[in-house]
């Protein structure tokens, strides 16, 4: 069955069922999801202007529509060996709420996928990774179709006061 | 449909605030024996808006002590009381209890009640002490002018409610009148399914006889006229009871409470609950305040807007043609008017954020009144310029400093009566405050005509904090220059008001953080004069763009001393990497900003770049940078926001060409250097002596 059948098939049975929809993002090779209401926009890599001492998967900050908005790459930020910035590299702003401040962040992805409805029952839980830094950025690990995809626990991921050891 | 009351919150806190402010400025005003009604009346209103939203809103603990307050208002108002120097002191107190229950509210912590349980107690000993005398007034009265009773309808429209308006308020204020029959009728209760908890249905008739003339019911339901149906009419005997339908109730203020509790069920726990899921958040951060605007502001605003859509809507137009000679033209015209648009409303915007400085003015004569009484001197406040404007945030910051300084001037500046009448001068000794605009800054003066710094004690102290050496020779102004140092106070006790620790050296910084300087200038004998110098906004900065390796970063124009070209002969290293350069007398330590912000690719040869002198608390540093660019305004933009704090980077904004650039923050980037560092201070001196040596 094709992604889009499947997403078709997925919003008419869904949509009455308590499913919140995931936009789904590619990395390696590996499909990643979020919470779409935290996704404010997509936009093309820009440079950014670099911030002083800050951790390496901070590429730095941009302007959005005169917003200071800080730029995350999160192959980086996951410890994926990273790739030369290409016109393709795609940006998605999202806004969320970190230890109750509201934040707006770009976060550096390959390519953005799909939209998928997925219910909270279907998405499984996080096998115990116990010596993995990331299983605290996952937030659960769902099957559409044959793949599996990552959903992601944005506001961990993006709590950069919590996890300063990567600093460079 | 239900409301949200703790939506209004907000509005009531700062009308409260507004209150009690104006309340405040009333009773300064007022001299025991010399009031005047409108006076008495402009602060009994306040009290009871205050009174009547706190209980609207449920927070009792306000509403309870403003009853006492307005009680006690309320005689003197009416002339069963004369007012004395006592009252006056306790009503300031507890417009400062207010505001403190007030402000815990507004933070949503839990009130500490114990002060306004001790004003209660005076203002109830105060009100019950004189019952005996007062009854008497009362009594007199009541055989002169002989009791009538009134009959009172009122039909409260079904909103009655929504407008924030408690019937049981009323019916209990009625019920302190005089004595009070009640009679509610609820025909008018539809069905349960139909029955909106939002909704009065229920009206009363009242009985009320009273010696009280008609005035005082009316004012009762003075804020319900809109809302009601409202008829008094006197029935000059003894009530009769004939031709009501509905219960007779006659127990007075508990037949209130539960004609008027019917109604009120419901939207009462709704708004309980409300509160409670406040209170389950954490105490919110007072980021968010907000600013009354003339209307004529945002008209003008608005205008702007308009014509900037006009210059859009010419532009775009102009994209649409083929293009030609005569449409480049027109662009360029529509390009300079859009500019033109843009600065205006720029200006405009910037205008909102001003108020006039009066609102930080106006809480001095309050604290000059206080320390003069506690320290038994005379004073008069003088106030000049209070229409000047200037930026809220710059005024909420400098309320503190100003504070400082008007407590020193009281407190060391001017001399007891005695004194000055010794001196030759009136007793009564004179503090000014005076602001005005001077180019791009306001300055704001604080002047006593007081005994002025006294220079031999001030180079005692600085010689024996060892601040100076006893040899050194120093002008008269750069002895006064020392009180702004660390560790310096010049009060020979500790006492109350000042010399708690906290010195002047903390007022320069605080006022250097907003980007301004202080000053001081004396004469002995004459008074002393602290002038600080404040950018009239926070939000626009004057900078210097400079370049380190390929990054462009802004350095404030106010901190920089001047930009050289190093003369490699005059540099000498001190420590493992700290290099000094030799600058006419001074010992300028070199800061590689590259190396601070470890960046790549920056030129690192020392006679091939060039040197930013920069001064912070009274620090000077030298930042490498790889060249000088523009010097231009910069909008400062939060990077904290979406980010976090950059040690070294005070903000962001936005170049002409629309990237961010970010903005050093001077004295974090020394504190980042490590030159603060224990140790680091030993290294100058180091390299002084290797210089002399």
């Amino acid at each position: 069955m094709s992604k889009q059948a499947e997403l078709n098939q997925q919003l008419i049975l869904g949509g009455q069922q308590d499913e919140n929809q995931y936009l789904t993002f590619m990395m390696a090779g590996e499909e990643y999801g979020m919470d779409i209401l935290a996704v404010q926009e997509i936009r093309g890599w820009e440079d950014a202007t670099v911030i002083p001492n800050a951790p390496t998967f901070v590429k730095g900050a941009i302007n959005l529509r005169g917003t200071i908005v800080p730029i995350v790459d999160l192959r980086l930020r996951f410890g994926i060996d990273s790739v030369a910035y290409s016109p393709l590299t795609v940006v998605i702003v999202v806004s969320v709420e970190i230890k109750e401040q509201h934040k707006v962040m770009g976060l550096v992805v390959d390519a953005v996928s799909d939209v998928y409805s997925i219910s909270e029952e279907t998405a499984k839980d996080v096998p115990d990774f116990q010596d993995s830094d990331n299983a605290q950025y996952v937030h659960g690990l769902v099957n559409v179709g044959e793949k599996m995809v990552v959903l992601l626990n944005l506001a961990r991921v993006l709590d950069l006061s919590a996890n300063y050891m990567h600093h460079g | 449909m239900s409301i949200d009351l703790s939506q209004f919150f907000e509005v009531f806190f700062e009308e409260s605030f507004e209150g009690l402010d104006a309340m405040e400025a009333e009773l300064l005003n007022l001299e025991p024996g010399t009031e005047d009604s409108e006076t008495i009346n402009t602060i009994f209103r306040a009290a009871h808006s205050i009174k009547g939203g706190s209980g609207t809103f449920g927070f009792t603990s306000v509403s309870d002590f403003t009853h006492v307050l307005e009680t006690l208002l309320d005689q003197i108002r009416d002339g069963q009381r004369q007012l004395t120097a006592e009252h006056v002191n306790l009503l300031l107190k507890s417009v400062d209890c207010l505001r403190a229950l007030l402000s815990a509210l507004q933070a949503e912590q839990t009130p500490d009640l114990s002060d306004a349980n001790d004003l209660r107690q005076k203002f109830e000993v105060i009100l019950g002490m004189s019952e005996g005398s007062d009854s008497q007034n009362i009594q007199e009265t009541v055989q002169v002018e002989s009791e009538s009773t009134f009959q009172i309808d009122f039909k409260p429209h079904p909103h009655l409610f929504k407008t924030g308006n408690e019937p049981l308020y009323m019916i209990s204020e009625l019920a302190e009148l005089g004595e009070l029959e009640t009679n509610v009728f609820y025909d008018a209760i539809p069905d349960f399914e139909n029955l909106s908890p939002d909704e009065c249905f229920l009206s009363w008739r009242f009985f009320l006889t009273t010696a009280r003339p008609e005035s005082a019911i009316k004012e009762i339901f003075e804020w319900v006229e809109d809302d009601a149906h409202i008829e008094i009419t006197v029935c000059g005997g003894l009530f009769e009871s004939e031709g009501r339908s509905g219960i007779n109730l006659t127990e007075e203020s508990s037949s209130a409470n539960t004609a008027a509790s019917v109604p009120s069920s419901s939207p009462a726990p709704k708004a309980a609950t409300s509160v409670k899921k406040v209170e389950t958040k954490k105490p919110a951060e007072q980021s968010t305040t907000s600013i009354r605007v003339g209307i004529d502001k945002v008209d003008s605003l608005i205008n702007m807007v308009g014509e900037l859509v006009i210059t859009q809507a010419m532009l775009s137009q102009i994209g649409e043609q083929e293009i030609s000679e005569t449409t480049i033209t027109s662009l360029q015209e529509g390009l300079a008017q859009l500019a033109h648009n843009t600065r205006d409303l720029q200006e405009n915007v910037m205008r909102i954020r001003m108020l006039p400085i009066s609102f930080v003015f106006s809480r001095f004569p309050r604290l000059v009144r206080d320390i003069s009484q506690k320290l038994n001197k005379q004073v008069e406040l003088k106030l000049v310029g209070e229409q000047t404007e200037l930026d809220k945030t710059v005024m909420e910051k400098i309320s503190d400093p100003m504070v400082h300084l008007v407590r020193n001037s009281l407190d060391h500046g001017l001399e007891t009566p005695e004194e000055r009448v010794a001196a030759g001068k009136d007793p009564v000794g004179i503090v000014t405050l005076n602001a005005f605009h001077q180019g791009g800054n306001i300055v704001i003066e604080i002047m006593d005509d007081g005994q002025g710094l006294n220079t031999q004690r001030i180079k005692e102290k600085a010689i024996a904090n060892g601040l100076v050496q006893p040899g050194d020779e120093l002008t008269a102004d750069e002895i006064n220059e020392l009180i702004f140092m660390p560790g310096f106070s010049t009060a020979d006790e500790v006492s109350d008001i000042s010399g708690r620790g906290v010195g002047m050296d903390v007022v320069r910084r605080n006022i250097q953080a907003l980007n301004g300087s202080v000053e001081v200038s004396s004469a002995p004998g004459v008074g002393s004069t602290f002038t600080i110098r404040l950018p009239l906004t926070l939000a626009i900065l004057d900078g210097q763009l400079v370049k380190v390796a390929q990054h462009t970063y802004i350095i404030p124009l106010i901190s920089i001393v001047e930009s050289l070209q190093i003369d490699i002969t005059k540099v000498s290293r001190v420590g493992k990497d700290l290099d000094v350069l030799r600058l006419r007398d001074e010992y300028i330590p070199i800061l590689r900003l590259y190396d601070i912000f470890t960046h790549q690719g920056a030129i690192e040869e020392l006679d091939k770049t060039l040197l930013v002198v920069v001064e912070s608390d009274n620090h000077k540093v030298g930042l490498l940078v790889d060249d000088l660019l523009a010097q231009q305004q910069v909008v400062i933009k939060s990077l904290e926001a979406n980010y976090q704090k950059v040690d070294g980077i005070s903000g962001a904004t936005i170049l002409g060409d629309g990237r961010v650039s970010l903005i050093i923050d001077i004295s974090g980037l020394i504190k980042l250097s490590g030159l603060k560092r224990p140790g680091s201070q030993e290294l100058l001196v180091e390299a002084k002596a290797i210089e002399v040596a």
